[in-house]
């Protein structure tokens, strides 16, 4: 283990003061960050325990009808919140497909966008990884690869970002507030996760030291709270990651489709908007054959990074399932498995 | 150190009799108030803690390891690697039978799988002996992983799971199939999976002398002090094994491993206490597994659906230097009636952790491929699977033609069928759908799982208060023998359970046997009966030989013992208490002790199973291939039923490992290096509750007048059994695509589906 040393800072332009030294690492609530640790797989040598900076826990309705969520705000308190999961549905269920509840109940929003791959072979510090140990080469590319990305992948990395929750955010154009070294500016979290192209350790677009201290979501994304959904495909009901997930909203008028967000999860290293797919919704009646156009276009420039062809078989058809359920509008409470398919089904009477 | 152990903390309603009654767990207050002490919360001064360093690489051997480093580190007082480390008195290499492997102590410096101990370090926390064995930096020579069919070696075994022939045979297989009306062949592939209990394996040894204390999770505790004893030169008497609770075992707790050896060895060279605790990755490979295997079935049926033959050929791979075998092809032997049978099994030697017996060894993964077989072969025959089975039904075992000792499966699957509403089952697949549009399909398999019986001893001692103490060495892995074992005894002792203290779970106490096999609850259970039967009898002596007592003269009529009691068997008025027995004969107790062992006549003319019938729903989404098993109804018949709550938690339990094994758990390893990619809990998968919607366990009453005096078989494993076909022939009447790989995949189930 690297020794390590331990820092909390009181106000925010100390712990990024802190931050900006290189080998530091942000802890928030340490779901992943003190696993990765544990492992071997990340060896910070400063932790800046951001935990108790004041006002970055809260979620803060601003006058525009946008909403703005502490980068310390818990993954379960803002699932639960009532005003939040009527107006972002989809971002809510999004978030209790995460995980288990406990982590939920720990994890912070801040954390849920920083967190890192699931690819086992970034995690295991005896094989080679490129986005771990920059050059050291990809074991993953001929290794164990069944659920590796299968867009924006490079012969470098082909790993994916496990969010559900960014997912979700991204569809909805949200927006990272950050605060650097040289001031504060605001990031897309469509923009905020980096492709791996030919530097996969590049994981983000944050300078370094550079905090996310909250997320917006703006006004205009309510205007689908009447008809969004988020999907997750799983290899068990509750605490396993994305095979792959959807997000589809949709806002009808008249039986025309006046506005679409279609994103994906689990397929690539970021959580993948599929634009063309939504453009190609507006204006259009939303039908199932519809449906199907724009998820051939969300997949469209899709290729296997290994033994994972099926994923895009199966991204396809969530798109298109995404957005039949969006169609027939947000359920009135919350499903009981959150983001399952079987979600429809009675038996269960809690988030998963 | 004093020990927690469960007694009665609160008085029962009692309805009959002590056996048959559904109390609650006795270690259950213990446990949910955290005063049950598990083998890692032991203290004991002076304790050091050890740290296993494992290998990164499947096969090769270590070329350097920084030992100077280690020991520079604060902390740290001892690295153990092959240059230093003790001899031990038993070879290492030789396996120690009965149930004995071959260990990897340190012996050299070959790695022969991932995660292998290569040093131990022992410092004065467990923060400096996990730095030390960080600083250890191995250096290997590394040769190419062995990690699959393709690459590894092929061999007929000499024998298979703990020692049972490799191939049998009954009947000839190629003249079954030369005259069957349809012969159906297919190949059912299973993955390694880890036991994963709970509790990790955890040892603290502490020496005084030549004498060994260890507190350990044991589910053998007499049989591991000899084993022990064996390694450290010294009688087996001098070794004491606590285990009053295990949080699981699964068998993976019931044969020796090199770090806890290692662990003992450091001890004694320290002159200090040592304690180890392995990490969960670190129980990936030196404590066994559930070995991969590769079955190929031939069924032959006549035109009625009869078959004619049963061909199960199993390959199950082993590491490269010792033997575990998955004796999956027996599974074909005990339960379908063929003219022919035959059961083979091959080896492949992979650079691999050797496998051993994990939850339902060899009839698991057999029962999953021969149930999936089964379906397969109804179908071939136009019939309903149940009408299949029945008409296969055996009436006697299939090879060698002896009677059960009991069998009831009949009536479980006609109870099994009735509460499920099987009678409703279309036969054509991919022909149910829900109100939700999801595709619905039913499926059923058989359990089956035999009654082995371990030697045990127990004591009992009736006291003149009305109180007892009942003595064995005992396990307790969470089935519960803490309750069930009193409830046995008291029984015997025709008293309450709360008026009788259970001391169990530690080897000073009589040899309870193994905690293995389905058979403790009976192995044990048939020494606490025979030693209480002992108890009263000689109480009963002393009664019938008094002339004072009311009792006198009796001993021709007999005697009964019934709440504190003894009466005349003609006569329940006529009697009186123990304590006026013991009494007027001056005595405060009388001490009954007792063997039990399995009568060889009755186990060479009876065959002896436990039997059950799952009945299984799935509903999948016919686009998206996801699975979600929706019931599950299993119907049992395991003899008598000593408390029937916790069996039907040991029948779910199983049932739920039997969805784990269907949909969800698999250990991936990488195909090259052989290096484990899933071993956490996030990442390898069981069923969290959510994937368990409704589960049903029926206790079929079954009466065994063979397989012991006290009537009990064994429940711990079967729920498995049967559960797995169950599922997977439920995937395929949803949907018409037969997966016969395990677990099964969405993915598995695209190529036959279309989207919306």
């Amino acid at each position: 283990m690297t020794p390590f040393d331990y820092i909390r800072p009181a106000t925010l332009p100390e712990a990024v003061r802190a931050g900006s030294a290189p080998g530091s690492a942000y802890l928030a609530a340490g779901t992943n960050l003190l696993d990765l640790m544990k492992g071997g797989t990340l060896r910070p040598e400063r932790i800046i325990d951001i935990t108790r900076l004041p006002g970055l826990d809260r979620i803060d309705w601003l006058h525009d009808g946008s909403v703005r969520i502490g980068a310390l705000v818990r993954n379960s308190d803002l699932a639960y919140d009532d005003r939040f999961a009527r107006t972002f549905p989809a971002v809510a269920e999004a978030l209790l497909s995460g995980a288990s509840a406990q982590l939920r109940n720990a994890a912070t929003v801040g954390g849920n966008l920083m967190q890192r791959t699931r690819c086992a072979y970034f995690h295991d510090p005896a094989s080679a990884c490129n986005r771990r140990s920059p050059g050291s080469g990809c074991d993953a590319r001929e290794g164990e690869n069944r659920l590796h990305a299968v867009l924006g992948w490079s012969e470098h990395c082909i790993a994916t970002h496990p969010s559900d929750f960014c997912v979700a955010l991204t569809a909805l154009d949200a927006v990272a507030e950050t605060e650097g070294e040289h001031g504060t500016r605001e990031i897309a979290v469509d923009a905020l996760h980096a492709l791996p192209g030919a530097t996969p350790e590049q994981e983000t677009a944050l300078a370094p030291g550079e905090l996310i201290v909250a997320l917006r979501i703006p006004a205009e994304a309510a205007r689908f709270a009447p008809r969004s959904r988020y999907l997750k495909l799983r290899e068990r009901t509750s605490y396993a990651f994305a095979i792959v997930s959807a997000v589809a909203a949709l806002d009808v008028q008249a039986d025309t489709i006046r506005g679409a967000r279609i994103a994906l999860g689990g397929v690539a290293a970021k959580p993948w908007r599929a634009r063309e797919a939504e453009a190609s919704l507006i204006g259009a009646a939303a039908t199932a054959e519809a449906f199907a156009r724009a998820s051939e276009l969300a997949l469209a420039e899709a290729r296997p990074s290994g033994d994972n062809a099926f994923k895009i078989e199966l991204a396809r058809r969530i798109v298109a399932r995404a957005l039949a359920l969006a169609r027939g509008g947000t359920p009135e409470i919350m499903p009981a498995l959150p983001a399952s398919p079987f979600s429809t089904v009675p038996g269960a009477d809690h988030a998963a | 150190m004093q020990h927690e152990t469960a007694s009665p903390t609160a008085r029962h309603h009692r309805h009959g009799s002590n056996a048959g009654q559904p109390l609650t767990r006795r270690d259950g207050l213990l446990k949910v108030t955290g005063r049950a002490t598990y083998a890692a919360d032991n203290h004991p001064d002076g304790t050091l803690y050890a740290v296993v360093a494992t290998s990164s690489i499947a096969r090769g051997r270590v070329r350097s390891l920084n030992v100077e480093a280690a020991k520079a580190h604060p902390g740290v007082v001892e690295v153990l690697t092959p240059a230093n480390r003790p001899p031990l008195a038993h070879d290492p290499d030789e396996k120690m039978p009965p149930f004995g492997f071959r260990v990897e102590v340190l012996q050299d410096d070959t790695v022969r799988y991932v995660n292998q101990p290569i040093a131990m370090v022992i410092a004065q926390s467990l923060e400096a002996a996990t730095e030390g064995a960080a600083l250890l930096d191995p250096r290997y020579e590394t040769e190419p992983a062995r990690t699959g069919p393709s690459n590894g070696t092929r061999f007929d075994p000499q024998a298979i799971g703990v020692g049972a022939p490799a191939r049998t045979a009954h009947g000839d297989i190629e003249a079954g199939l030369a005259v069957a009306a349809r012969v159906t062949e297919a190949e059912y592939v299973t993955p390694s999976q880890y036991h994963n209990a709970m509790e990790p394996h955890a040892i603290v040894a502490q020496w005084d002398g030549d004498r060994v204390t260890i507190d350990m999770p044991n589910q053998a505790l007499a049989l591991s002090c000899a084993s022990y004893a064996a390694y450290f030169g010294i009688p087996a008497e001098n070794v004491v094994i606590r285990s009053p609770f295990l949080g699981g075992g699964f068998g993976s707790k019931a044969i020796l491993n090199g770090p806890q050896i290692l662990a003992i060895l450091a001890a004694r060279m320290l002159g200090h206490p040592v304690k180890l605790a392995l990490t969960r990755a670190q129980m990936y490979g030196p404590v066994g597994h559930r070995g991969r295997t590769w079955q190929k079935l031939r069924l032959g049926t006549d035109a009625q659906g009869r078959l004619t033959a049963l061909h199960h050929h199993a390959l199950g791979a082993t590491s490269s230097f010792d033997e575990f075998i998955e004796p999956a092809a027996n599974a074909s032997l005990p339960l379908y009636a063929s003219p022919a049978i035959l059961a083979e099994h091959e080896g492949l030697r992979l650079d691999i952790g050797t496998p051993g017996p994990m939850r339902a060894p060899g009839e698991a993964s057999g029962s999953a491929a021969l149930e999936v077989a089964m379906d397969e072969a109804a179908e071939a025959c136009g019939m309903d699977p149940l009408d299949f089975r029945l008409a296969n039904y055996a009436e006697t075992e299939p090879v060698t033609g002896k009677p059960f000792s009991s069998k009831a499966l009949r009536e479980c699957y006609v109870e099994g069928a009735k509460r499920f509403g099987w009678s409703e089952r279309p036969l054509a697949p991919r022909t149910m759908r829900d109100e939700n549009g999801f595709l619905v399909g039913w499926g059923m398999g058989t359990a089956v799982f035999p009654c082995p019986h371990f030697p045990a001893e127990a004591r009992a001692t009736l006291r003149a208060d009305d109180t007892a103490l009942v003595e064995t060495g005992g396990v307790d892995m969470g089935q519960g023998a803490w309750t069930a074992l009193a409830q046995i005894a008291a029984e015997a002792l025709g008293l309450d359970p709360d008026q009788v203290e259970l001391r169990s779970g530690e080897s000073t106490l009589p040899d309870g046997g193994i905690a293995g096999g389905s058979a403790h609850t009976a192995s044990a259970g048939m020494a606490l009966h025979n030693a209480g039967g002992n108890a009263i009898a000689q109480l009963a002596e002393l009664a019938t030989a008094d002339p004072e007592s009311p009792l006198f003269g009796a001993g021709n009529i007999g005697v009964v013992a019934q709440a504190g009691r003894l009466h005349r068997r003609d006569d329940e008025q006529r009697g009186e208490t123990y304590a006026a027995i013991l009494a007027r004969a001056g005595r405060t107790e009388v001490v009954g002790t007792a063997k039990s062992t399995r009568d060889p006549a009755v186990a060479s003319t009876h065959a002896m199973y436990s039997h059950g019938a799952v009945f299984a729903e799935v509903k999948i989404d016919p686009d998206l291939g996801q699975i979600r098993t929706t019931r599950l109804v299993g119907a049992f018949a395991a003899g008598r039923i000593i408390n029937p709550r916790l069996v039907r938690s040991q029948y779910f339990g199983g049932m739920i490992w039997g969805i784990s094994f269907a949909l969800h758990e698999e250990a991936i390893t990488d195909r090259r290096t052989g290096r484990f990619l899933n071993a956490d809990l996030a990442e390898y998968h069981v069923p969290v509750n959510a994937d368990v919607p409704a589960l049903d366990a029926l206790l079929i009453p079954e009466d065994d007048p063979h397989v012991n005096a006290i009537g009990v078989k064994g429940v711990g494993e079967i729920g498995i059994t049967g559960t797995v076909g169950a599922i997977a022939n439920a995937v395929w009447h949803a949907t018409g695509t037969r997966v016969r790989r395990f677990p099964i995949r969405m993915e598995d189930l695209l190529a036959g589906s279309s989207a919306e």
